[in-house]
């Protein structure tokens, strides 16, 4: 094994995840390869419907129904007992979705932050109880230590007079306060990897910015990767490390994050750092993608991007499905342009 | 008109619109708090507590602040969609009939009002009625105020369905065969049925993707120059509105904190709640390291403000006079208005 290889924590290989509705197949994800190591912060980055959200459902085997994962491998790599020299490498697709094992490492070693905290708290909880639950599930330990522990993952997380608010209810809270909350529950029992779907997406802006240094600062102390999902630029460029642009279940580049804003190759990509409007820089109009998101019923044949694009080549771009060409180490992109 | 300095009273701005469209003076909305079994009063959330400003025929006025900050409730005054507890909203409707106070208005007066003046709202999933076609929905407006029906109809809606790039074949469909920014569109064209001259934009792409985003806002831009509309954009989101916007309120507990020509409230803020709020947006670029300014404390609650000015807790210009006195919003340079009683002695960082 190569050093850069037991710094390997995740690997997702030709995932494809589809629903089966009654007006047709929805390839949610098709085709997804991203690879995560230890400690990294790795941005998965799309609009609506590209199957980021997906993705991330499906590493926690927790896809809703009719979805399921049809194909390709969910890599985990644990240290077998600690001492990170033997890897032990578990698919989890293979796993059944409710066994123990899988039940094992959800929530526990990897964990997920939802977008709206109002809604995936439970309101008739304490957030303490509801920290606590996840402390006694998985750590073993008795009531008055998951207490103790809780207080102190509250204060960690900067939990306002954290021995009042361990006995609070979500309503009572702010929007901050309960993203705050929510992340106490991910953190309780220190997981390798937290996904993040939009965390900060439902939140002020000034709010906004107090959580994401908020996990900064806890990832260096805990040291757990981050898979950060959303389609904010400007939460991409200040968080990650690595970046993979998603458009309609299909990964259309990847590159460490200076790379995709600054060297962007996909027209996808290109076309949607270019529509962004900026504060300090005035243009009369937008430099605007055109048309709409197709609907994933009817997604278009050959490269999925090809209505759009502005470097459109009929009889190719229609026709056949683009190949993935890595224009230099670490940055790959799928684009006949690129041949 | 009184001669003071506020900004309900100049006619402000270097651009050429020197003609008011609307005023608004000591406009405040009050809810009330009603607990237990006799559901008494208990106090009041103060949603929007006192703003004065006018927007000039033609501009757009954009709104900013944060959730909870009466922006929206504002907007909503501005069109009777809640009914004002105090002050006053004028429109200059037609040169024949003047300044017309939409509070004063009834009856036919008030339906007449509401061809003026519409609202293009935020979330196009839950604006639009499920159950009714393009046609019925685009149509509504014309069929209720008996501007047309039958052939005539029709022919209204496929134009105003050409008119924000949606196809006129569509016309039967329902919503749920759209997306988001196609939805949007087919608001933003409902809203334009009865050709009014003031539309309030109520966070209008807020709920859309970033690549579907900029095409709503140009087609904004090219409703307003065509049909020469008025615009007050709400929204929260800074970026956009330093795009769209001629000129920028800022709120922030109800209250009006700075209101200045957009470029020069983003190169020289004034009020520290603004410098905060444009620090923390987050630049599309992993080269610029900006710093967040850090804000102490949660925002005031509207039902029970802090004594003086409503930001003096989480400001770190605050000096004991801030604590006790209510500043005003005052002009400080010319067409830039702020009510901060440190204005002129403090100097705050723009946008870099």
């Amino acid at each position: 094994m190569t050093p850069q290889d037991d710094q390997r924590l995740l690997e997702i290989r030709n995932l494809k995840v589809q629903f089966a509705l009654e007006e047709g197949t929805v390839r949610a994800v098709d085709g997804m390869n991203l690879a995560i190591n230890r400690g990294q912060t790795v941005g998965v980055v799309g609009e609506s419907g590209c199957g980021k959200s997906v993705t991330a459902q499906a590493l926690l085997r927790i896809v809703p129904k009719p979805g399921e994962i049809v194909e390709g491998e969910l890599l985990y790599y644990r240290p077998t007992n600690g001492d990170g020299d033997n890897l032990h490498v578990t698919d989890l697709a293979g796993l059944p979705a409710n066994g123990d094992e899988m039940r094992d490492l959800r929530g526990n070693e990897i964990v997920m932050v939802f977008q709206e905290p109002m809604s995936s708290l439970a309101p008739v909880y304490t957030i303490g109880h509801q920290i606590m639950e996840a402390i006694e599930l998985h750590q073993h330990v008795g009531k008055q230590e998951a207490r103790e522990r809780t207080l102190e993952i509250l204060q960690r997380v900067g939990m306002p007079q954290p021995s009042q608010t361990i006995d609070s209810y979500p309503h009572q809270m702010s929007g901050g306060m309960r993203q705050r909350g929510m992340i106490a529950i991910a953190l309780s029992c220190n997981p390798t990897l937290l996904i993040a779907d939009e965390p900060t997406t439902a939140l002020d802006v000034t709010t906004q910015g107090q959580i994401l240094e908020l996990m900064q600062k806890l990832q260096n102390d805990f040291g757990m990767a981050i898979m950060f999902i959303t389609h904010d630029l400007g939460v991409v460029a200040k968080m990650t490390e690595y970046v993979t642009v998603m458009y309609l279940g299909k990964v259309v580049e990847s590159a460490d994050v200076d790379t995709i804003f600054h060297d962007p190759k996909h027209p996808y990509t290109k076309a949607l750092l270019r529509s962004m409007p900026r504060m300090g820089v005035k243009s009369r109009r937008l430099e605007a993608v055109t048309g709409m998101v197709p609907d994933p019923f009817h997604v278009p044949p050959g490269c999925p991007f090809h209505p759009r694009c502005e470097d459109f080549i009929a009889g190719r771009c229609d026709a056949e499905e683009p190949p993935w060409i890595e224009t230099e180490p670490g940055h790959g992109v799928r684009c006949v342009l690129y041949e | 008109m009184s001669s003071t300095n506020s900004p309900a009273d100049v006619d402000s701005g270097r651009s050429v619109r020197e003609t008011p469209l609307l005023e608004v003076k000591g406009l405040r909305k009050y809810y009330p708090i009603r607990r237990g079994f006799l559901s008494r009063t208990r106090g009041y959330v103060k949603a929007v507590d006192g703003v004065d400003f006018t927007i000039q025929r033609g501009e757009t006025l954009g709104l900013v602040g944060e959730s909870g900050c009466g922006k929206s409730t504002t907007g909503r005054c501005l069109l009777r969609a809640v009914d004002a507890t105090e002050g006053q909203v004028r429109y200059w409707i037609s040169d024949e009939t003047g300044w017309t106070d939409i509070y004063q208005l009834a009856g036919e007066d008030l339906r007449r009002f509401r061809q003026f003046a519409q609202m293009i709202f935020q979330d196009p999933f839950s604006s639009l009625n499920p159950r009714m076609t393009l046609l019925q929905i685009v149509g509504e407006p014309l069929t209720v105020n008996r501007l047309a029906s039958g052939e005539e109809l029709e022919h209204r809606v496929a134009d105003l369905l050409r008119r924000v790039g949606l196809r006129p074949e569509y016309m039967k469909r329902y919503p749920h065969a759209f997306s988001g920014g196609q939805r949007q569109r087919i608001g933003i064209a409902r809203s334009l049925a009865l050709e009014p001259n003031f539309i309030v934009c109520d966070e209008p792409v807020s709920a859309l993707d970033v690549s579907i985003q900029a095409q709503t806002l140009n087609l904004l831009q090219d409703l307003q120059e065509e049909f020469h509309l008025t615009y007050l954009f709400v929204a929260h989101d800074l970026n956009v509105v330093a795009h769209i916007a001629d000129r920028v309120a800022v709120m922030y507990v109800g209250k009006m904190v700075e209101l200045a020509e957009s470029d020069d409230l983003f190169d020289n803020p004034l009020h520290p709640y603004t410098e905060v709020l444009m620090s923390s947006v987050l630049p599309p670029d992993p080269r610029i390291k900006t710093s967040q300014i850090e804000m102490t404390g949660e925002v005031a609650d509207p039902a029970n403000p802090p004594s003086g000015c409503y930001f003096h807790p989480r400001c770190q210009y605050a000096e004991d006079r801030c604590r006790h006195e209510t500043p005003e919003l005052r002009e400080v340079r010319p067409s830039h208005f702020v009510s901060c009683h440190r204005a002129e002695e403090i100097t705050l960082q723009g946008v870099i």
